[in-house]
């Protein structure tokens, strides 16, 4: 069974970057079903967690029902990240998300990328701000990223971003069946190597 | 078990009338608060190193640490923490054997790496060799306080050839060492490799993390042959404000912890007290949460309780002390002393350090002392020479 984790951004109820996140998630399980693998999603609105990732920020720990998503998250198979194109950029919300996660316990996991925005205009926000993010990270990006303006919901866009999530879950698939991630342990030093180190 | 506090030394703005200590003030306040500590019968007084605004905790603690201990009688005077990174291990060496000297061995310290990042291009030094240096200074340090004569190389210091640090620890015997750490597995381990103890400073962190840090230094303590691990020699902060009301003090110190540094215009109080030691109410709440400490590390050695900070003035601060002296700590010393089984030890002191040294080896000088250098004794005239 594979566990991914979608997270998306948005605020508003209806928000169109959970109705992508839960676009996204639908189409990677169904992939990998294809591909002979069990997946579930899990869906996570930030919002819910609005206050506990500024704690998080301001006092260094996690706490409650955010540490435990803190733990799902470093053992999933593969995050699904949507966010809001906020001034031209990633929103504050998953950014800050971003940087209380323990730097390290993203390495090697399969990511796709997502935004939705107004207009089609801020499409390149994945290639300019989503993507270097998850390099730092070391994480592991597929190559398609999705992005969905207003008018892809309906009309002639819809058809195009039915055809970009099919591709970027595909790929997602790929990286997770191909090669299952293998989670990042603490790594304990014994003092004598510690020593020899400094020697 | 030994209790006490300890202090970081900052200058706080009191939020409740926007009045701001001066240095001096709140450098004598320290005194003040350290001198209670004693007439209360607290155990231990610790000290922070620092180096920046907005702080007044001493560059080099034995200053303090020395005129404090002319003051007291029984005060055990520490530190949280000694810079192990950035300070050079042998002016630590001669410091601090020079304070166990002047406090009769009323003295011990923690080692620390430090939380100020610019501290370490300040002396010189990488944040990024931060564990590399705790651990090859320390390593000199516990050199030269054991080995009269030393020659010394490592990566971060100049070499030493036939060095002597003076002078020499009192009865022969180091003060006794901790080392602290809030989130690095290598601290732990370093100390448990010594038999060191090791102290973590859970102030602002969670329990299962404090839990985690203090069952590996206890592991590896046995695995390094020390004793079993439930001996290995553990401590613990602790942030507490009392009244004899719960609610008296839950709204006295409020204004203290939403504009306090670290933590301060973050998580609600309740939330910060639920998740870390911070315990606001009555003393019995106060004795109660720090009994539960012993269901969470075992049996320890040593408990200090963070008080002054956050802007709280002194006369607060001093009332803090009486209630700790007079009504939390006889209680938790009794509770605690009932509950721990008899082959786990208390926290070494220089009596039971020289005691299990088999007694005291001071250096007796049989013959007129010469200096290795210059082949001369203190007497004789020692002026250059012009060649």
């Amino acid at each position: 069974m594979r566990n991914i984790i979608a997270i998306s951004g948005g605020l508003s109820t209806p928000s169109s970057s959970r109705t992508l996140a839960e676009d996204l998630g639908r189409e990677a399980v169904e992939s990998l079903r294809s591909r002979g693998e069990q997946a579930a999603v899990e869906l996570v609105e930030l919002r819910d967690h609005a206050h506990a990732i500024m704690d998080n920020m301001l006092t260094g720990f996690p706490t409650g029902e955010f540490a435990e998503l803190m733990e799902r998250l470093v053992e999933a198979d593969a995050i699904i990240v949507v966010t809001p194109t906020f001034s031209a950029g990633i929103s504050g919300l998953v950014k800050s998300f971003f940087d209380v996660v323990e730097k390290e316990k993203l390495e090697g996991m399969p990511v796709l990328m997502a935004a939705t925005g107004g207009t089609e205009r801020h499409s390149l926000v994945i290639e300019y701000a989503m993507r270097p993010l998850f390099a730092y990270l070391k994480a592991i990006p597929v190559g398609t990223g999705v992005y969905a303006a207003t008018s892809d919901f309906g009309g002639e866009g819809a058809a195009a971003l039915r055809g970009r999530v099919q591709r970027a879950a595909t790929e997602l698939a790929d990286v997770v069946a191909g090669a299952p991630r293998r989670v990042k342990q603490d790594d304990f030093v014994d003092f004598e190597t510690l020593l020899r180190r400094s020697a | 078990m030994q209790f006490g506090i300890f202090t970081i030394g900052d200058v706080t703005t009191d939020p409740t009338n926007g009045r701001t200590p001066t240095e001096h003030e709140r450098i004598m306040a320290t005194v003040e608060i350290a001198k209670k500590a004693e007439e209360v019968g607290l155990d231990v007084f610790a000290t922070g190193e620092h180096h920046n605004p907005p702080f007044i905790a001493p560059a080099n603690p034995p200053i303090l640490l020395a005129h404090i201990a002319a003051q007291t009688e029984k005060l055990l005077l520490s530190t949280a923490t000694t810079l192990i990174t950035t300070n050079d291990p042998v002016r630590l060496a001669e410091d601090y054997a020079y304070v166990q000297h002047l406090t009769g061995g009323r003295v011990d310290l923690m080692m620390g790496r430090g939380n100020t990042g610019p501290v370490y291009p300040w002396f010189g030094k990488d944040i990024r060799d931060g564990i590399r240096l705790a651990v090859e200074n320390y390593a000199l340090l516990h050199a030269l306080w054991r080995n009269e004569v030393v020659d010394w190389e490592g990566q971060y210091r100049t070499p030493l050839h036939q060095f002597t640090a003076t002078p020499r620890p009192l009865d022969g015997v180091p003060p006794f060492v901790w080392h602290g750490s809030i989130r690095s597995p290598e601290i732990a381990e370093q100390a448990a490799y010594y038999g060191d103890g090791f102290f973590h400073n859970n102030i602002f962190w969670p329990s299962y993390h404090t839990k985690r840090m203090v069952e590996l230094y206890r592991a590896r303590y046995e695995h390094y042959g020390h004793g079993a691990a439930d001996q290995a020699i553990v401590g613990l902060g602790g942030q507490v404000f009392m009244r004899k009301n719960s609610q008296d003090a839950i709204n006295e110190f409020r204004p203290y912890f939403d504009n306090a540094p670290v933590y301060g215009h973050g998580p609600s109080m309740e939330d910060f007290t639920r998740e870390t030691p911070l315990t606001v109410g009555s003393p019995d709440q106060v004795i109660e949460r720090y009994l539960g400490m012993r269901d969470i590390v075992g049996d320890y050695q040593r408990q200090l309780f963070l008080i002054d900070h956050a802007g709280l003035p002194l006369k607060t601060v001093l009332e803090q002390i009486d209630i700790l002296g007079e009504e939390v700590v006889p209680v938790l010393r009794k509770e605690f002393a009932a509950l721990k089984p008899a082959h786990v030890p208390d926290a070494p002191t220089h009596a039971s350090l020289v005691e299990a040294a088999g007694g005291p080896k001071e250096r007796v000088a049989t013959e007129p002392q010469v200096d290795r250098w210059t082949g001369t004794r203190a007497e004789d005239d020692n002026e250059l020479k012009e060649v």
